[in-house]
């Protein structure tokens, strides 16, 4: 533990602590974990675990009790959502959200990372840089025939790579992603985990997953909650055979 | 502004003009549960409700004058009757209009604002063709008149008194019907997970409807209060909806205790400024305070916290 | 960005949209009715400014406001505040008990000019003042309540009870405001005289040139990022939040301008009309206001426009012969709008005549390409609007859940 703590600096994130109550309700109870730069960290744990309340404490959409989250040693729990976003995290929620109404190219284009005041906004235009940003991050999430299409013709697992894509455009440090492959077909699924490769490539991938197969394909290490808390952290083997592990989640 | 008063002649004023804003609170409450069930129901707010207090109002109207032709024995009796049938007409013209208009609108709260706005304005033209542009007014019974001398300088109207009790039971009423009973349940299952609640049986549909009736029943009753302090006119019932629609929010939308209290904090600010101040600046001062507070902790009094 | 030339720009069919409209404001109204006519279009024309206003606010980001009255009753005052200054020389007044004061603070027994209406001697001052109080209040009041996540049925209401109070508080305090009649009596504007019928039809004018710049300035920003950035919030709010943008920030922006535009059209009514009151400010007048837009097409800059002439006219049409049936009217108009044709005419436009117009010009094909950007709006559906952005009813946690 003190050896953990003395190495804080070297971690990208740290969360310490972290507790949310909800009407005395701890939904995420006095977590730590870390993680390295460049690392897959996929979370796992049955559901009300409190997982999907952890990344919102981490991009701000919910505030935290109490608690630290520490991002390349800035402290994120002070920071409005947005100002989280631009010190280089990115959220994919579970359910896919992109702007039916635009066309793909414009869903990229809108989370490009220039023009986000309401000035920049106003005098933002589109370049030769910003079209070849949009171009390469539509290459890497397969929709490079679709960039004219509106994102509501979209199938469900495409519409969950834009989302992906918005966050990539983005050119966050830590990218985290809620079940993104729940409710995909089996090949989506492949794509997905290939995707993931090449995009943990340069970044920090902080991932919710139920899916075992998937976590073990692409998984660096795991962290097991429930009730809010860690239950087990380690490399998929470890957990799997935790016997902690196998009564509340594995073993159904 | 209370220069010139004594203590005691200061705290008679307050008293009495605290028992005078009873009345107002009585409708405040009721106005204020009718707006805050359907507030629930659809989170919309229902711009025709003081529309609905007045067709109330109307009802009762109408049954004292038919007491006072055909039953003028019966005459001292007559309000509760009044009050009965003003809840069936307002409920059952809620009902017709959740099945015309609002059940088309849900997830769609502002055009529903928009929609019932245009409603009040066809009740009132309503109104106005049928009752003429002319205030009209209630005789009340007997022992409805007078008061309660509590000191030489306070005294109680009985009337009022009255109102606040049947105000109070109905409140006592939605609790046991919104939190005690089968129907309540139905209904918060299907505010909290509509496609869930029919996945397991419940008529949402029907929910709806009996919601948005109940509320309008509701008015009506307020409207029956309400001939007891004002005359009734066409758009009388305008007026009330900025009010109304405050005490929800202020007393923090989902707590039965928070707009009792919140209906109760207003009606007395404002009645007990009118005796220092003109009406007119009694009221922008209370709405005043209203909304900087509301601005300052926007899920009013007593919220709940919730996950968004 | 997509075309090359302005002239291009007039040829294709959104510049020709906006031909039709000047033609019809600049040639054929003032061609056709006498200046008493002329006038009340004027008069129509000035609400459209709040109307586009509300296009942006509303229909664009979801930000019902029922209180612009307040704004286009702010712009309207300050302008009849400078202009009754300039009526109450101590000459034209001399009669009164305290002569070069405004005649109803005489009335009221004020013996001295109150200090908020001093700097309104100026004109220049006046000026920014048209814009710049509308644009404060919009600016305090969007602030406490973007900030504070609160919107939808929530922010519509409090903007009402300001239209409330603000309206109570001008008929209160007689002395300082006029009271229920407002400011009357209007007469020159730096001594050229507005009466006139030459004054009005030349104040026409200008109020068609202010509103093609208000229209302009609209269209500019609905196409460029930021008016995307303002749809998309409105559908998704938490993604555009999540993707780096402060959505308050956006939401204050979008609700100043539209109080900016509506304190110049008060400001513009004030001209026109040659007087202010409450009477233009309360919560009647400032909801009817959203169903200009809304017939419009809340997604229609130009059918704003539209929208607020049509209404209006049919207004005076209606309470000049069947004045009992002008509110059955407007009531269905408001439930007709919101539950049949939620796109209003611009919606009705596009889907009746577009096509008709895509037959009769078959060559018009590539323009159209081009002009498309500008008026697809009117194609969506109105969102099915989010509950979610502030509602303790809906709440899956309440504490009974035993
Ligand atoms: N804003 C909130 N208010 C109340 N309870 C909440 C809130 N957010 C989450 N919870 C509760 O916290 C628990 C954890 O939820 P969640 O993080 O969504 O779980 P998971 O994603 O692991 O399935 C659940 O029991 C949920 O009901
Ligand atoms: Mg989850």
């Amino acid at each position: 533990m003190s050896a953990a703590k003395s190495k804080a600096k070297d971690f990208l994130l740290a969360v310490e602590g972290l507790t949310v109550s909800f009407d005395g309700f701890k939904a995420v109870d006095d977590l730590s974990f870390y993680l390295d730069p460049k690392e897959i960290r996929v979370i796992i744990g049955p559901n009300g675990a409190g997982k999907t309340t952890v990344l919102d404490l981490i991009c701000g959409k919910t505030k935290a009790t109490s608690g630290s989250i520490k991002f390349d040693g800035k402290e994120l729990t002070k920071l409005k959502e947005h100002q989280i976003v631009h010190s280089g995290v990115g959220r994919k929620f579970q359910t896919p959200s992109v702007f039916e109404d635009l066309t793909v190219f414009e869903n990229l284009e809108v989370s490009y990372p220039q023009g986000h005041s309401v000035m920049g906004a106003l005098a933002f235009k589109r370049d030769r840089a910003v079209i070849e940003a949009v171009e390469e991050v539509a290459e890497t999430i397969f929709l490079s025939d679709a960039l004219n299409e509106p994102a509501a013709s979209l199938s469900h697992g495409q519409k969950q790579w834009l989302e992906i894509g918005m966050l990539l455009i983005q050119k966050p440090d830590l990218l985290m992603l809620d079940e993104p492959v729940a409710g995909m077909s089996v090949t989506e699924r492949k794509k997905t985990a290939e995707l993931l490769k090449v995009i943990t490539k340069d970044h920090t991938v902080l991932v919710i997953e139920h899916d075992m197969q998937f976590v073990g394909d692409i998984a660096d290490r795991v962290t097991v909650m429930h009730q809010g808390k860690v239950l087990s952290e380690g490399s998929i083997e470890h957990v799997k055979s935790d016997p902690k592990v196998i009564e509340v989640y594995l073993g159904h | 502004m209370f220069d010139g008063y004594t203590s005691s002649e200061l705290m008679s004023i307050f008293a009495m003009q605290g028992f005078a804003g009873l009345s107002l609170f009585s409708v405040f409450v009721l106005m204020a549960m009718g707006l805050a069930i359907i507030f629930g129901q659809m989170g919309v707010i229902n711009m025709a409700h003081g529309e609905f207090m007045i067709l109330g109002a109307y009802t009762t109207y109408l049954t004292s004058g038919f007491f006072q032709s055909y039953l003028p024995g019966l005459f001292g009796g007559y309000f509760l009757i009044a009050m009965l049938l003003a809840f069936l007409v307002c409920a059952a013209l809620g009902a017709l209009i959740e099945w015309l208009m609002i059940r088309h609108l849900y997830h769609r709260p502002l055009d529903t604002l928009l929609a019932t706005w245009g409603l009040s304005l066809i009740m009132q033209q309503a109104y106005r063709s049928i009752f003429g542009a002319r205030e009209v007014g209630v005789e009340l019974p007997d022992w409805m008149m007078g008061a309660f001398q509590v000191t030489d300088l306070v005294e109680l109207p009985i009337n009022g008194l009255f109102v606040m009790i049947i105000a109070l039971s109905i409140a006592v009423g939605v609790y046991l019907l919104m939190y005690r009973s089968g129907y309540g349940k139905k209904v918060r299952a299907v505010v909290q997970n509509r496609p869930m609640a029919e996945a397991v049986g419940i008529n949402s549909a029907g929910i709806d409807r009996a919601t948005f009736a109940l509320g309008c029943g509701i008015a009506g009753i307020a409207g029956a209060a309400f001939t007891m302090i004002g005359s009734t006119g066409p758009s009388s019932g305008q007026a009330y909806i900025v009010d109304t629609f405050l005490v929800v929010v202020f007393g923090g939308a989902q707590s039965l205790i928070g707009t009792i209290v919140s209906a109760f904090g207003i009606s007395q600010a404002q009645s007990t400024m009118e005796f220092f101040l003109s009406g007119s600046m009694a009221k922008v001062l209370t709405l005043l305070v209203v909304v900087g507070i509301l601005m300052l902790r926007p899920e009013g009094l007593m919220a709940l916290k919730v996950r968004r | 960005m997509k075309n090359s030339s302005p002239l291009k720009w007039f040829g294709s069919r959104e510049g020709l949209y906006y031909l039709a409209l000047a033609f019809l404001l600049v040639v054929l109204l003032p061609l056709m009715l006498d200046p008493f006519r002329l006038n009340m279009v004027g008069k129509y024309l000035t609400y459209a400014f709040v109307a586009i206003g509300l296009v942006m606010c509303w229909g664009k980001a979801g930000i019902l406001s029922l209180g612009q009255g307040v704004f286009f009753g702010l712009g309207g005052y300050c302008m009849a505040m400078f202009l009754k200054l300039e009526a109450s020389t101590p000459e034209a007044t001399a009669i009164q008990s305290t002569p070069g004061i405004p005649d109803f603070m005489d009335w009221n027994q004020l013996t001295e000019l109150p200090w908020f209406w001093e700097p309104f001697h100026s004109f220049s001052f006046t000026l920014i003042a048209v814009i710049g109080v509308p644009v404060l209040l919009a600016f305090v009041i969007g602030f406490a309540m973007f900030t504070r996540r609160v919107g939808g049925v929530y922010f519509a209401i409090i903007t009402q009870a300001i239209a409330a109070i603000l309206t109570i508080l001008i008929i209160g305090q007689q002395g300082y405001t006029g009271g229920v009649n407002g400011i009357t009596d209007l007469q020159t504007l730096m001594g050229w005289d507005i009466r006139t019928d030459a004054a009005k039809t030349t104040l026409y004018f200008i109020c068609v040139g202010m509103l093609f710049l208000c229209l302009f300035i609209a269209r500019l920003v609905q196409n460029r990022k930021l008016g995307r950035i303002l749809v998309a919030m409105n559908a998704q709010e938490m993604r555009v939040r999540f993707s780096g943008y402060d959505v308050a920030a956006f939401k204050i922006f979008v609700f100043c301008l539209a109080a900016a535009f509506a304190g110049v059209g008060g400001a513009m009514f004030t001209l026109i009309v040659g007087f202010m009151s409450p009477s233009f400010i309360g919560i009647v007048a400032s909801i009817e206001m959203v169903i200009f837009c809304a017939l419009g097409g809340r997604l229609s800059i130009l059918g704003a426009v539209y929208g607020a002439l049509l209404v209006n006219a049919a207004k005076s049409g209606f309470s000049e012969s069947f004045p009992e049936l002008w509110p059955f009217a407007m009531g269905a108009l408001f439930i007709g709008v919101v539950l049949a044709f939620p796109n209003g005419l611009a919606g009705l436009y596009q889907t009746y005549v577009m096509p008709l117009e895509d037959k009769l010009f078959e060559r018009g094909k590539g323009a159209r390409a081009e002009a498309t950007p500008a008026k697809p709006a009117a194609e969506r559906k109105p969102k099915t609007e989010k509950t979610d952005d502030y509602d303790p009813m809906i709440d899956s946690y309440s504490p009974e859940k035993s």
